[in-house]
């Protein structure tokens, strides 16, 4: 079912090869009502094409931080810069996929994939551009069914193809995989890899699962929480057949990055798994 | 996958098999029936009886013969024009302000506070009890008799409305306004038809109240519509026509109450029912 990494994939021709450049710089955030600091002094950078998962425990602050990258929400200080302009809104140029497919229930598959060609005033992309992002997340024949039908994964699926649909230069990622099963999760994990590297996408990704972080980013950044900042940036050096194969440098790299993260969430990890 | 999902259609499809429906409609026809043998027996009670003998003609037999009567001679759409069109007014009006008001409690949650006591204290007053203001704030009966039904209508429409909109996605909201929906789109392409259902369940419980209501409304000075029909047979002794009347009541209330459960039917997307 999901074995050729990259099929041929038509599609791509019209698809962007550039992602965009991120840059955070000093951001801080308190919550308005309670004056909580959830966020202090936070700078990176996400270069074009590259995979950076923010790593860190529930309450460090990460959902928020992937909420300001994406002009959701504001910063209480310092700004969100994507090549080259402060973020000041939402924009489908970089598009947020969350935890929860969230699909339109009264929609289509390819309803729900065309929304955001439609809201850009795209809509004479749709007939061509939904069934090629629907292609390339291996949900073809799944155009006219009613979305209520597919198991969680191919929701998963579907938004994943709404969000690559009006061809966004940026993926926010915030734990879209947590509610899948293991086998589902490691598959979409993967394939999420090859078709932004395919495309050229930035990704940023928010986790508190080290296995997803080192299996799909280029880069992992470490927060500490209360008040959330930036401990660490760890670069992930696994090739592609690494990745997939869980070999012996990816446990090895799992073990390092999972031992940083263990000294920071102030806690032992259990035996790792995978 | 596949194959599990197309089971699982397949078992929703067969849900309400063939037997079932027809055993329904069995069940219809004997619960119906009965009705009309109560309705018998009580003529049977009151012909043996000597000094209800002018009540006669409230039995199944002369009624049913008058009611055909009435339907041949088109008296039935005369009389019952002047209501459809009394409710159908008074519906439209309530949907009008009912559903935008519904909107704007259901999605501010200050102004459901505000508005809550106010509107409940409202809902429980008999739509009846404004008769008197309605026929001195309207120069014609027809449209205190629209007003009347206009305030009975509304209630249920509006919180039917802002119970929909509470039950809203927030995630649908946020991923529209990622893909970059105007104000429009959202109205149109997540609000709107997310609360289609119980905008139209709205409509369904006030259609039943406006029709209870609009009889003892045209008691009151109109000389046409089903209200005066019942008064008039009643002032004439012409008891046939009076009961024919109220049968007449009964078949265009649960037909509309049955056309308004197919539309709701049509609009419901969640699978399963409500």
């Amino acid at each position: 079912m999901l074995t050729n990494p990259i099929p041929e994939r038509q599609a791509l021709r019209t698809l962007p090869r550039s992602g965009a450049h991120l840059a955070v710089r000093n951001l801080s955030h308190t919550y308005r009502w309670t004056q909580t600091p959830v966020l202090t002094d936070i700078s990176f950078d996400v270069t074009p094409g590259e995979i950076v998962a923010l790593l860190g425990r529930s309450g460090c602050g990460k959902s928020t931080l992937l909420h300001m990258i994406s002009g959701l929400s504001q910063p209480s200080a310092g700004e969100v810069v994507i090549d080259g302009k402060t973020v000041t809104d939402s924009s489908p140029r970089w598009v947020f996929m969350f935890q929860s497919p969230s699909l339109l229930p009264w929609l289509t598959v390819a309803q729900n994939v065309a929304m955001g060609l439609k809201f850009t005033r795209r809509s004479f992309e749709v007939p061509q551009r939904v069934p090629e992002v629907l292609d390339l997340v291996e949900m073809g024949g799944y155009a006219d069914r009613n979305v209520q039908d597919l198991s969680g994964g191919q929701k998963q699926r579907v938004a994943l193809a709404r969000s690559l649909a009006p061809k966004p230069e940026m993926l926010l990622l915030d734990e879209p995989f947590s509610a899948l099963d293991a086998f589902t999760r490691r598959s979409l994990q993967s394939e999420v890899r090859d078709i932004a590297r395919e495309l050229g996408l930035t990704i940023v990704m928010v986790s508190h699962d080290v296995s997803e972080a080192v299996r799909m980013a280029d880069r992992a950044i470490l927060l500490d929480s209360d008040p959330g900042r930036l401990v660490k940036d760890v670069a992930i050096t696994l090739n592609e057949r690494e990745r997939k194969n869980s070999d012996g440098r990816y446990h090895t790299e799992l073990k390092t990055v999972m031992g940083m993260y263990s000294a920071i969430a102030g806690e032992t990890m259990g035996p790792v798994l995978d | 996958m596949t194959d599990v999902t197309s089971i699982q259609t397949q078992a929703r499809a067969m849900r309400l098999p063939k037997l079932g429906r027809v055993r329904v409609l069995v069940n219809a026809v004997i619960g119906m029936s009965g009705l009309l043998v109560l309705w018998w027996l009580g003529g049977r009670y009151v012909a043996s009886n000597p000094n209800m003998m002018a009540f006669t003609n409230f039995a199944p037999t002369p009624t049913l013969a008058r009611l055909v009567q009435m339907f041949a001679s088109g008296e039935v759409v005369d009389m019952a024009l002047p209501s459809l069109s009394r409710v159908g007014y008074g519906l439209l009006y309530a949907t009008a302000i009912g559903v935008p008001m519904g909107i704007l409690v259901g999605r501010g949650p200050r102004l459901n506070e505000i508005t809550n006591v106010p509107f409940q204290f409202m809902r429980m007053i008999s739509p009846l009890a404004w008769m008197p203001i309605a026929v001195m704030l309207f120069a014609t009966w027809d449209a205190a008799i629209i007003f009347l039904i206009t305030m009975a209508a509304l209630w249920p429409i509006l919180f039917s409305t802002a119970a929909g909109v509470k039950r809203i996605d927030p995630a649908w909201l946020k991923v529209a306004r990622n893909l970059g929906a105007n104000p429009f789109h959202m109205l149109f392409t997540v609000i709107l038809p997310a609360i289609a259902v119980d905008v139209l369940m709205g409509i369904r419980l006030a259609l039943g109240v406006a029709w209870i209501v609009l009889v003892p409304a045209e008691y009151l000075g109109v000389s046409s519509g089903l209200g005066y029909a019942i008064n008039d047979a009643r002032d004439t002794l012409d008891y046939s026509r009076l009961a024919a009347t109220v049968v007449v009541i009964g078949m265009i209330g649960f037909t509309l109450d049955s056309l308004a459960g197919l539309l709701v039917k049509k609009f419901n997307w969640m699978r399963g029912g409500h």
